[in-house]
């Protein structure tokens, strides 16, 4: 075993029980902060994974923006957040079996490619995936259009946000 | 060497929790919360299939990244409609949430 593959196995074991507590505790508040911890396991992930740059933007827009504005809301309704009653609906066996279902299925399907066992290639030192990644973004024989595309469906979605929240005046 | 399947086999276990909250939830904000989980888990799809296959390319951290913006999206819409069931039914229990029912 190399250190490597001890980091994985300590980040995935903390990641997934984190999400478990994430769809499974009472309190709503307690619920976002072990979703904090989820999305830091998997910045961890992109950093093991050589993508410094979608590792920072990991933390500044899933922890930073993401899941404060989720903490908000939860303090907006608050009453609703510390009920007493179940948390789970009457179907929750039924969406436990489908999500074991789902989980067995795409197991089983990967287990039969045949790069299942792929090792990482060593990326030339040389290479700088951030300013590659940059350069692509805002390239037109890049990704220039789905960037831009991106934009305006963000300031889309937030014109839209603010409107649907807007307090009504009658 | 960590091969690609440990990274997919995580990511589908994770999707698979995801998955969960979603259908067994009754809190709309945690349903929000399970459909993070699953969009998180395909990004780390996404990002191990370009390191490990295709890493001079840089098309799966652009495809990661758009990802990223649209579950930014995503949640700020949803969120912004939850607040608003929310001054008008005074729930954001899921199976209360039925004005759209005849």
């Amino acid at each position: 075993m190399t250190p490597l593959q001890i980091i994985f196995i300590i980040n995935a074991v903390i990641t997934l029980f984190a999400a478990i507590k994430v769809v499974t505790s009472r309190n709503l508040v307690h619920a976002a902060l072990w979703l904090i911890l989820v999305f830091f396991g998997i910045a961890v992930f992109f950093v093991m994974l050589d993508a410094g740059f979608l590792a920072v933007a990991q933390v500044v827009i899933y922890i930073g923006a993401i899941a404060i504005l989720m903490i908000f809301t939860i303090m907006l309704t608050r009453r609703v957040a510390k009920d007493s009653g179940a948390q789970l609906n009457s179907n929750w066996w039924g969406g436990g079996i489908l999500a074991l279902i789902m989980f067995a299925g795409i197991t089983w399907i990967l287990t039969h490619w045949q790069r299942f066992q792929t090792t990482a290639p060593t990326i030339p030192a040389t290479t700088d995936s951030v300013r590659q990644l940059g350069v692509g973004l805002v390239s037109p024989n890049g990704f220039l259009l789905p960037f831009e595309v991106a934009s305006v469906l963000l300031v889309a979605a937030l014109i839209g946000a603010i409107m649907v929240a807007r307090e009504q005046k009658k | 060497m960590i091969p690609i399947s440990w990274y997919l086999i995580f990511a589908a276990a994770l999707f698979a929790i995801g998955l969960f909250g979603v259908l067994a939830r009754k809190n709309a904000i945690a349903i929000l919360m399970g459909i993070e989980l699953m969009l998180n888990s395909v990004n780390i799809n996404l990002v191990a299939f370009w390191r490990y296959l295709n890493p001079e390319a840089i098309n799966g951290q652009v495809f990661a990244i758009i990802v990223l913006a649209v579950a930014a999206a995503e949640v700020a819409v949803g969120l912004a409609l939850i607040i608003s069931v929310y001054r008008k039914r005074n729930t954001i229990v899921a199976e209360d949430i039925d004005m759209l029912k005849f």
